[in-house]
């Protein structure tokens, strides 16, 4: 990994999203005690935290999958009102998930594909004749597609069944899937989770160039401390639900705050 | 001459697998996109045939509620509509019924048990049945869209010229054959290349993934249950026409579920093969092991096959092979 995550190497550009005074409440269990912040685009944005410090939940209220209590989240300039899931996925949001959720029956490529749906638009008429709107669509999308899976190395299985494949390559695919829809910002739950090091250091490769060549923001949640310093821009620590600290990798690194919450002892 | 009539006995049989397969086609649309078997896809094809009917002949919808309510004494409205338009608003009924479905039943069990959604269907069964009684009575009825019946003679006279022997096929079955196919070939390339069926794949693999990738669940749901309600429409269509339309089409949901067993809960050429096969080996076996048992061999003959399967090939000839991974 010889990246070098400096601002001023790669475009960093205006706020994209804005989180406000977030608070989400599982009946008496605050999972997010009002936190703020914000995603900058082009930036690789860190949640980090220890377990049940509400990353994850950080990133459903992101997603959609979750409605906060109170607080406002602002995309692009505009104050989002309350979305379901597939409304912000269409808003050009895309995730992965912590436990992954691929279409199983699917193959490699299908999956990818379905990253796309919402960029065909071509009545079911055309679709079912293959004529017209709908075939130059299905080959726009089809030459993206293979773009992506070239990018991710991934071609010499893109017509198997991803039910088949080993939890590495699963990641990868789901990473494909989310990239397909050309996202704004792209969210990642726990990427490098469960991986050994060989495919951790593959993801960081491809986190790093997705942001690269593509310019795509990123959020991603991990609690492996390590990974994170190196790859983002910018981090926040969150624990207990709240948030306890904000800012470069160095700066939260030498944070007492931080420090306490991973080490679990008061610092000297 | 015996292998004549053990032709003609294979080829019927096979005719009224299409029948079997037609029903079959229903619940394997359902169960492959939200893992959901529904109970009440016979009923589906019962209430689909009794609005048909009282459409057609210009009925009145809950007369006996509106008479019993206001002591009037309407039952008709002193039309009839055409078969292709009656069948058209009858299309039209089952969308709103998907709607319906899912509104009031389907909405708030998202995320519950497969179990829980199949007791779901159980009570939307009882519903539809009665709910099909009280629009349009719960009398006998005959349903004629205009389909031809009776032996074909365009089949007898040309088997008669090949072999010797004129073969007794009903034009319906004919018909059935025909349409069954149209409807698999139309579903099956709905369902491979058309964005909304590579939605509905998706839903049916995982609905978190799903909701991730824009898709809403909802509006495929709807679209699930309306192409089930046109399936059991045609199903109603073919059986109504060939029995009546009357409670006992209810059942026939019953010969489906060995057809299921055999083809695979989530194969569409599984319906079709299965039903084949069922049809078939039910008419064969009355034919040739009947006469040795003392007949009646048909009531049971599907089941006891079904019950082999279950034993060899739980998924069933075409179903995705259950593989847990440790």
């Amino acid at each position: 990994m010889t990246h070098d995550p400096t601002p001023d190497a790669r475009h960093i550009g205006p706020v994209l999203m804005d989180l406000k005074n977030i608070t989400l409440r599982f009946g008496g269990v605050t999972a997010i005690k009002d936190i703020s912040f914000d995603i900058r685009e082009g930036e690789i944005r860190a949640i980090i935290g220890p377990n049940g410090a509400g990353k994850s939940s950080m990133l459903n209220v992101i997603s959609g999958f979750y409605v906060p209590q109170e607080g406002e989240i602002w995309f692009e300039g505009k104050r989002r009102p309350a979305m379901k899931p597939y409304e912000v996925a269409r808003l050009g949001l895309a995730r992965t998930f912590q436990n992954i959720a691929l279409f199983d029956g699917m193959s490699v490529l299908d999956n990818i594909m379905t990253g796309r749906l919402n960029k065909m638009n071509a009545p079911l008429w055309s679709q079912a004749l293959w004529w017209g709107r709908a075939e130059r669509e299905e080959v726009e999308n089809r030459a993206q597609v293979e773009k992506i899976i070239d990018f991710l190395e991934i071609q010499n299985i893109r017509k198997t069944p991803v039910g088949r494949l080993p939890y590495g390559l699963k990641k990868r695919v789901e990473l494909a899937r989310a990239l397909a829809a050309e996202p704004r910002i792209l969210l990642l739950d726990e990427p490098m989770a469960g991986m050994n090091v060989e495919e951790k250091e593959d993801m960081c490769r491809f986190i790093l160039d997705v942001n690269d060549e593509f310019g795509t923001t990123i959020a991603l949640i991990e609690h492996d401390m390590g990974v994170v310093m190196d790859l983002s821009d910018r981090v926040v620590v969150m624990d207990y639900g709240k948030k306890i600290g904000d800012g470069t990798p160095d700066e939260v690194r030498n944070n007492p705050e931080v420090i306490s919450a991973y080490l679990g002892v008061e610092h000297a | 001459m015996e292998f004549l009539y053990a032709s003609e006995v294979l080829v019927n049989g096979l005719m009224a697998g299409v029948m079997y397969s037609l029903v079959a086609l229903g619940f394997v649309l359902i169960y492959k996109a939200s893992g959901v078997f529904n109970y009440a896809q016979g009923v589906m094809a019962l209430f689909a045939a009794m609005t048909l009917v009282g459409i057609m002949e210009g009925r009145v919808p809950f007369a006996h509620l509106i008479n019993a309510a206001f002591g009037t004494h309407v039952s008709s409205f002193g039309w009839t509509v055409p078969a292709l338009l009656g069948i058209a608003l009858t299309a039209l009924v089952m969308v709103g019924l998907a709607i319906a479905i899912e509104k009031l039943v389907l909405k708030h069990l998202v995320g519950q048990e497969p179990i829980i959604l199949f007791m779901a269907t159980i009570g939307l069964a009882w519903f539809l049945e009665g709910l099909g009684d009280v629009m349009w009575g719960a009398d006998v009825k005959t349903l004629d869209v205009g389909l031809p019946q009776g032996i074909s003679e365009t089949a007898e006279t040309l088997t008669n010229d090949w072999l010797g022997y004129g073969f007794f096929i009903d034009r319906l079955d004919i018909w059935a054959a025909v349409i069954a196919a149209l409807l698999v070939a139309a579903l099956v390339g709905f369902s491979q290349y058309t964005k909304q069926g590579r939605a509905m794949r998706a839903v049916a693999d995982d609905h978190q993934a799903a909701l991730s990738v824009g898709i809403s669940l909802q509006f495929i749901w709807i679209m699930v249950w309306s192409i089930a309600g046109f399936v059991a429409l045609v199903a109603g269509i073919m059986w109504g026409t060939k029995s009546g339309v009357q409670f006992s089409l209810s059942l026939i949901a019953l010969k489906a579920l060995p057809v299921l067993m055999l083809g695979g809960f989530t194969s569409i050429p599984g319906a079709i093969v299965g039903g084949l096969i069922i049809g078939m080996g039910e008419k064969l076996f009355e034919y040739f092991v009947g006469p040795l048992v003392g007949g009646a061999t048909e009531n049971w003959f599907a089941y006891v096959l079904a019950l082999l399967f279950l034993v060899f090939r739980p998924q069933g000839l075409f179903g995705e092979r259950i593989i847990e991974r440790v």
